[in-house]
């Protein structure tokens, strides 16, 4: 390792790491309305603005709605643009995560997955980030704060590059209010690797005026929305290697569209995301140890979905179990939609399970029970209705 | 009336599609004109929106930008914390103002709480609300700002008498945020007008103008008599046209030497038709009392603060 890539270790929360993430991108409007599990990155930051580490119009709004609207306005104005939710939060701003895409907004948005009501809950689930999976955002999940600084860091170069939005997940509160070691680049390194943002257009700009948000009806709103679905597959995932390849160069870790643990060779292999990826990779060490060929892909880049990577990925496996963290009620789950999508057509049984909801604890054993399903071959067919398991839920039946 | 400010009244060019005789454009394009600086104009869903910003043409001949309906002032929050933090970079020289404008529904109902939040917060901008007393693009549904006994496609007449409830004094409501400058004000006086704009624009904050914007169409009136019938409400005393400073100083810019009974003002209007039937005269007897009430208030607040 060279002197430029000499590495700072700090302590931090998932939250704190966004936060200092945030400290070193020093954007230029951060709109943020506080909500658990999130609070404490706005916290943190408001902290690092009131100590003038950081130069950033902070807007304390009124609601997370106005939160996304004033991040809007502001991108729209050309400025550098960043906030953070969670849970209900996300789908108050629901109604207006689909006018940043459109309008190609570079907003990046940390968010803190969070349960969705009711009941109300403040744990970690993934249904508030699902839920708007079709908003036309880019949505990377983390699996530690580690990845929770790096994939900020990559979210803003991401977004600008492409000028889509970009959400950062991470699990509430197993992630966003846990300590892990964190490895931190040099102010400078930051600044460098984000670079100046150049935006598509300024609202500010009144010598050459233009009209943002107008009236489209069947004549021209097709082409619009279909340009955008151009945008949003190939061209965010090749802007995805490049940028990642260059984040990887000063920090050494690996960002592809997944991570594939032991997974080329293996026979049974988990797809999941997130914080239990970390649980499942013990589970896979202790298996290997007993010459089990057992893998996991713990996806990164949920939307766009790499549908074709993750067919080549997994074209081997005999068996696939796919770890939803929510239900889509009425339909399968949405992660193994996905994932069953992308291996159509190909000799492999899958199953789907669904876990820790409201922040249910899962634990090795359960995730071994996911394997030893596998390895036993307990999967329940194709009887949709009645196919999808789940893990730790007191359930009447089974 | 000055008209040095002419040219910055194409700011909304013609060829826009408002319906004939619409008090919106006579308001923008007042508004518009008697502001000096560059201006950044944000629009909540609603007439000016759909009519002014047709794909692929525009009236806007300023930066226009609409996001959505109720969030028209969180947007010029983050534009114009946007033009804090870039002008402090040194990346903007000019100096820009911005303005908001919103209807009824926009301002009074479900962008209320956006407005709200801004005007707390102390962003830089003059928020005009149109007020045409109910959804007007989407046909005519009642709105909080729809007045007593008018008939809207949610309040029709049937066996009763269209809208039960007053209608929600919201100039009053952006008082109560001492904001430094608020005011009520109509086409009819556009000297009037233009000096709250004027006014409006020297103080640095957020500032609010509520201005009566007859509808032809749901109001029922002839495209001719936009402006007569804004004055009309005043000179009933149903639109008061008045200021309010710091949230406490009171000062009515226009006191009638005779003010007309309201059945001068609802029967001018098919909106209100149904009511100057002697069945409805306690309805009548009712607006009337209310009106008088609210202006008697209105003149000892005027006392009080002076």
């Amino acid at each position: 390792m060279n002197e430029t890539n000499k590495k700072q270790t700090n302590a931090f929360t998932g939250n704190g790491a966004a936060a200092y993430a945030m400290k070193q991108i020093n954007p230029d409007v951060a709109p943020v309305y506080p909500i658990t599990p999130q609070t404490q990155i706005m916290e943190d930051f408001s902290e690092y603005r009131a100590n003038d580490l950081v130069d950033t119009e902070i807007i304390r709004v009124e609601s997370e709605h106005s939160a996304m609207s004033a991040a809007v306005g502001s991108a729209a104005a050309g400025a550098r643009t960043m906030t953070a939710t969670s849970s209900q939060g996300i789908l108050l701003m629901a109604e207006i995560l689909p006018i940043a895409s459109s309008l190609r907004l570079p907003i990046v948005m940390n968010v803190v997955n969070r349960a969705i009501s009711a009941p109300i809950n403040i744990h970690g689930d993934h249904s508030d980030s699902m839920f708007v999976r079709d908003s036309g955002w880019i949505q990377i999940f983390s699996e530690n704060a580690q990845e929770v600084y790096d994939h900020t860091l990559l979210a803003v170069k991401l977004a600008e590059k492409v000028n889509i939005p970009v959400m950062v997940m991470q699990d509430g509160f197993l992630t966003s209010h846990s300590f892990e070691k964190v490895n931190v680049l040099s102010d400078e390194q930051v600044k460098k690797y984000i670079g100046e943002l150049k935006p598509l257009y300024n609202v500010l700009d009144t010598k050459n005026p233009i009209t943002i948000g107008p009236l489209q009806l069947y004549d021209n709103y097709f082409e619009t929305k279909y340009q955008q679905h151009v945008v949003s597959t190939k061209d965010i995932k090749d802007a995805f290697v490049e940028i990642s390849e260059k984040l990887e160069e000063i920090t050494n870790n690996k960002y592809f569209f997944f991570e594939q643990y032991h997974s080329k060779d293996a026979d049974f292999v988990i797809v999941c995301t997130s914080s239990t990826a970390g649980t499942t990779k013990d589970v896979v060490d202790r298996l290997r140890k007993q010459k089990i060929k057992a893998g996991l892909i713990k996806l990164r880049l949920y939307r766009p979905f790499p549908y074709d990577e993750l067919r080549t990925a997994l074209k081997k496996a005999k068996y696939v179990a796919v770890l939803d963290r929510t239900f889509s009620y009425g339909s399968m789950p949405p992660l193994y939609k996905d994932i069953a999508l992308a291996l159509n057509g190909l000799d492999i049984n899958m199953q789907s399970y669904v876990f820790g909801l409201g922040g249910r604890d899962i634990y090795e054993k359960d995730i071994n029970k996911v394997y030893e399903d596998m390895i036993n071959k307990k999967f329940e067919g194709t009887d949709f209705e009645n196919s999808i398991k789940t893990i730790g839920c007191r359930t009447e039946s089974k | 009336m000055n008209t040095n400010n002419m040219k910055n009244r194409e700011r909304l060019a013609s060829g826009h599609r408002t319906c004939p005789g619409c008090a919106i454009p006579i308001i923008v394009r007042t508004v518009l004109s008697a502001i000096n600086e560059d201006v950044v104009v944000v629009g909540a869903t609603g007439c000016m929106e759909v009519t002014t910003t047709i794909y692929p043409y525009t009236s806007w001949n300023v930066p226009f930008m609409h996001n959505a309906f109720e969030n028209a002032t969180a947007t010029i929050s983050g534009i114009e914390s946007a033009y804090k933090a870039l002008k402090a970079k040194g990346n903007i020289k000019n100096n820009i103002k911005f303005v908001v404008f919103g209807g009824d529904g926009g301002t009074y109902d479900i962008g209320l709480q956006s407005l709200s939040g801004a005007i707390e917060r102390g962003h830089d901008f003059l928020y005009v609300c149109y007020d045409n007393e109910a959804y007007q693009n989407t046909g005519n549904q009642r709105s909080s700002a729809s007045p007593k006994g008018s008939k809207t496609s949610t309040t029709p007449i049937g066996k009763y008498f269209g809208k039960y409830e007053y209608r929600k004094d919201l100039t009053k409501v952006i008082a109560g945020h001492n904001i430094a400058y608020c005011a009520q004000a109509s086409i009819a006086f556009m000297d009037d007008l233009i000096n709250k704009v004027k006014k409006a624009m020297t103080i640095k904050g957020p500032k609010f103008i509520n201005v009566l914007s007859p509808c032809t169409r749901y109001w029922g009136i002839d495209q001719s008599q936009t402006v007569d019938i804004a004055k009309l409400a005043v000179e009933t005393n149903f639109w008061p046209i008045y200021e309010i400073e710091n949230g406490k100083k009171y000062t009515i810019n226009l006191k009638n030497h005779k003010t007309l009974p309201i059945t001068e003002y609802l029967k001018t209007q098919a909106r209100f038709k149904h009511l100057l039937n002697p069945v409805n005269k306690k309805i009548v007897d009712d607006i009337q009392n209310h009106i008088d009430e609210e202006y008697k208030y209105l003149l000892k607040l005027e006392q009080i603060s002076n």
